[in-house]
């Protein structure tokens, strides 16, 4: 088998219940605005060879989660194919699932009349891990995930860091040859996410065949981990390629970062000559305005500067940078990933 | 042992084990055992009451009535406890304990799961019914007179009289893949329905005729019934069923347990089909 994963044009589209859209008619009986169907995944097309951390990179609502349910047979396709570990996901769905595993970041699952080792134990048993390999597994990373304290206390009584800390446990115990990680450190403090980083790198390196697919869209993340990463959006995989590759894209661009008093409105920058695309992020909390540019030509830069001052704002700081893949989707999509 | 036997027995073990788990585990183990014993029979003291008001209603005092009664609740107690098991399992898992998404994906049979969760409350259940007996005997003068050929039949009518309420309880859950949490009124509802037309109550002919042909298409009616036949002594109540003899009853049980059982095949598998495509598998309900 060449890929671990492989989709052909696959599309998935959400339509709102008859119930919501009978809601939202107005008197007269026209549909309501904004309520149509969703086109989550549009005629998404990736191969993802064994063996490969492969980062799925895209804001939220991009449809990362809804590629993953589908990989991981939960939600079929509207059209399209998909095959995990060489069976098809809509009609062979067990042998997949003997072969994956999941786990979800930012969520507090677990049964909370259970212990720590009970919930991840009872899991292990659901696959047909020897009970003694389960054990050892078991034990070794409740050390490496910081939570051997914790092995016998009831999970209702963990904070939800370590309930996410429990499910990380839960994914590995079963040491499938596929692991999906949907947002895996979405929540957790920084150093364990270090920990979840370190320890996914580690064993997708170290072990011949295993497969990751990661979905994140914290950008260093995915620029530390993945041998490839796809860029998202609204369904859409706009760019496949390694991290080094995907910034070389716009090597031949400038990117210049901007923290400026909150601005009234940054359309001026819309179609500015040597412009390529920018995205811009108010902080509230701070009265400024982060700006990020991709300028095709560097010249731009006293435009955009007697832009900003026309509008009376006053400039904190200017940076020239290397550019990041965050700035490799502002230049595809015209906005940042936050 | 084949794999696909052996996988199924790993479902059934150590979805059992969970279930017993959260049936038992809420408390202290000595304050369980007091609860277990407690629940039934503070249930029977209302099955007395009950009994004293239709005998005030109907200045009319029965023994055989009451026994009928009583036999015929206590055994409902399998009906309530199975049914909800089943039907709440997805419901729980999804919106409360949100383990739904990595039990559906792991390697398992998700009926012979569901089946496994809802035997700790079938085995709860059967705790209770065995505690309402012995106290209605006892303590209440509840007539008992079996057999010891009859105990066979008995036991055989139990097993399939459950083999037909867990397969209920999975066309239930295969419904309950498609339903937000609110919906956990279907699993009061329908055991309001075999409550009132099973015979549990009061005999099938104090029915009108529409009602006793619908409860007699309910296998549950044919169970309460070979059940009081084997257990109570003779009596001059008409159930409605004593053209049947004891044999006929319990292969009219297997035929409609067969049949419930192929109908939760089918049902459970529709739903869930229905529920991936839908999107609904792992769904929570934001309210």
């Amino acid at each position: 088998m060449e890929f671990a994963i492989e989709t052909k044009d696959l599309v998935r589209v959400f339509k709102p219940s008859r119930k919501l859209l009978k809601r939202k008619k107005n008197p007269n009986g026209e549909g309501g605005s904004g309520e149509g169907p969703v086109t989550a995944l549009d005629r998404v097309t990736t191969q993802i060879r064994q063996g490969e951390l492969f980062g799925l990179l895209g804001p939220n609502g991009a449809g990362k989660t809804t590629l993953i349910k589908i990989l991981c047979t939960l939600l079929l396709p509207t059209s399209g194919q998909a095959w995990v570990a060489g069976h098809d996901i809509s009609k062979d769905p067990f042998p997949i699932r003997e072969r994956i595993n999941m786990v979800s970041g930012g969520e507090t699952s677990g049964y909370g009349l259970l212990t720590t080792r009970e919930n991840v134990w009872m899991f292990s048993q659901f696959y047909g891990v020897n009970s003694k390999v389960a054990k050892a597994r078991i034990d070794e990373l409740l050390h490496i995930f910081g939570l051997w304290d914790k092995r016998d206390a009831k999970v209702r009584t963990l904070s939800s860091g370590q309930r996410q800390k429990m499910n990380m446990i839960r994914g590995f115990v079963t040491d499938p040859d596929i692991l999906f990680l949907d947002e895996p450190t979405l929540g957790l403090d920084v150093n364990a996410s270090r920990v979840i980083r370190e320890y996914v790198e580690a064993w997708v390196r170290k072990q011949k065949g295993k497969t990751v697919l990661l979905t994140t869209h914290y950008m260093a993340e995915a620029d530390q981990m993945c041998d490839r990463i796809a860029i998202i959006d609204r369904g859409r995989i706009l760019a496949c390629d390694t991290p080094e590759n995907l910034k070389r894209t716009i090597r031949h661009d400038t990117t210049f970062r901007l923290e400026v008093d909150t601005l009234r409105s940054a359309s001026a920058f819309s179609g500015m000559k040597g412009v390529k695309n920018f995205s811009s992020k108010d902080d509230a909390s701070k009265n400024t305005t982060s700006l990020t540019f991709i300028l095709e030509d560097e010249s731009a830069v006293s435009d955009i500067l007697s832009a900003v001052q026309a509008q009376g704002a006053k400039i904190h700081y200017l940076q020239k940078s290397e550019p990041t893949l965050e700035d490799v989707f502002i230049s595809m999509v015209g906005r940042g990933l936050e | 042992m084949s794999a696909t036997v052996r996988r199924q027995w790993r479902t059934f073990k150590w979805a059992a084990w969970l279930g017993w788990e959260m049936d038992s585990n809420w408390t202290e183990p000595a304050l369980f055992i007091v609860y277990s014993v407690v629940k039934p029979v503070a249930g029977a003291f209302i099955l007395v009451l009950m009994y004293i008001v239709f005998a005030a209603i109907g200045n009319y005092r029965d023994p055989a009535m009451f026994s009928y009664i009583y036999v015929g609740n206590s055994f409902f107690i399998f009906v309530g406890s199975t049914l909800f098991g089943t039907f709440q399992v997805i419901q729980a898992d999804r919106e409360w304990y949100q383990t739904l998404r990595y039990t559906y994906i792991s390697p398992i049979s998700y009926y012979t799961y569901i089946v496994g969760r809802a035997a700790s409350k079938v085995a709860v259940g059967g705790l209770a019914v065995l505690i309402t007996l012995i106290f209605g005997v006892f303590v209440l003068g509840v007539q008992f007179q079996m057999t010891l050929g009859s105990v066979p039949i008995f036991f055989v009518g139990l097993v399939l009289g459950l083999f037909c309420l867990v397969s209920i309880g999975i066309c239930l859950a295969g419904v309950s893949f498609m339903t937000a949490k609110h919906t956990h009124g279907l699993a009061e509802g329908i055991p309001g329905i075999f409550y009132v037309f099973c015979g549990v109550l009061f005999p099938l002919t104090a029915l009108p005729g529409w009602a006793q042909s619908f409860g007699r298409g309910i296998p549950l009616t044919y169970w309460f019934d070979l059940t009081r036949r084997l257990i109570l002594p003779p009596n001059t109540i008409d159930s409605g069923l004593g053209f049947f003899s004891d044999l006929e009853i319990l292969a009219l049980l297997l035929a409609s347990s067969l049949i419930f059982f192929l109908l939760s095949l089918g049902i459970f598998k529709l739903g869930e089909y229905m529920a991936r495509k839908a999107g609904k598998i792992d769904m929570t309900t934001s309210y």
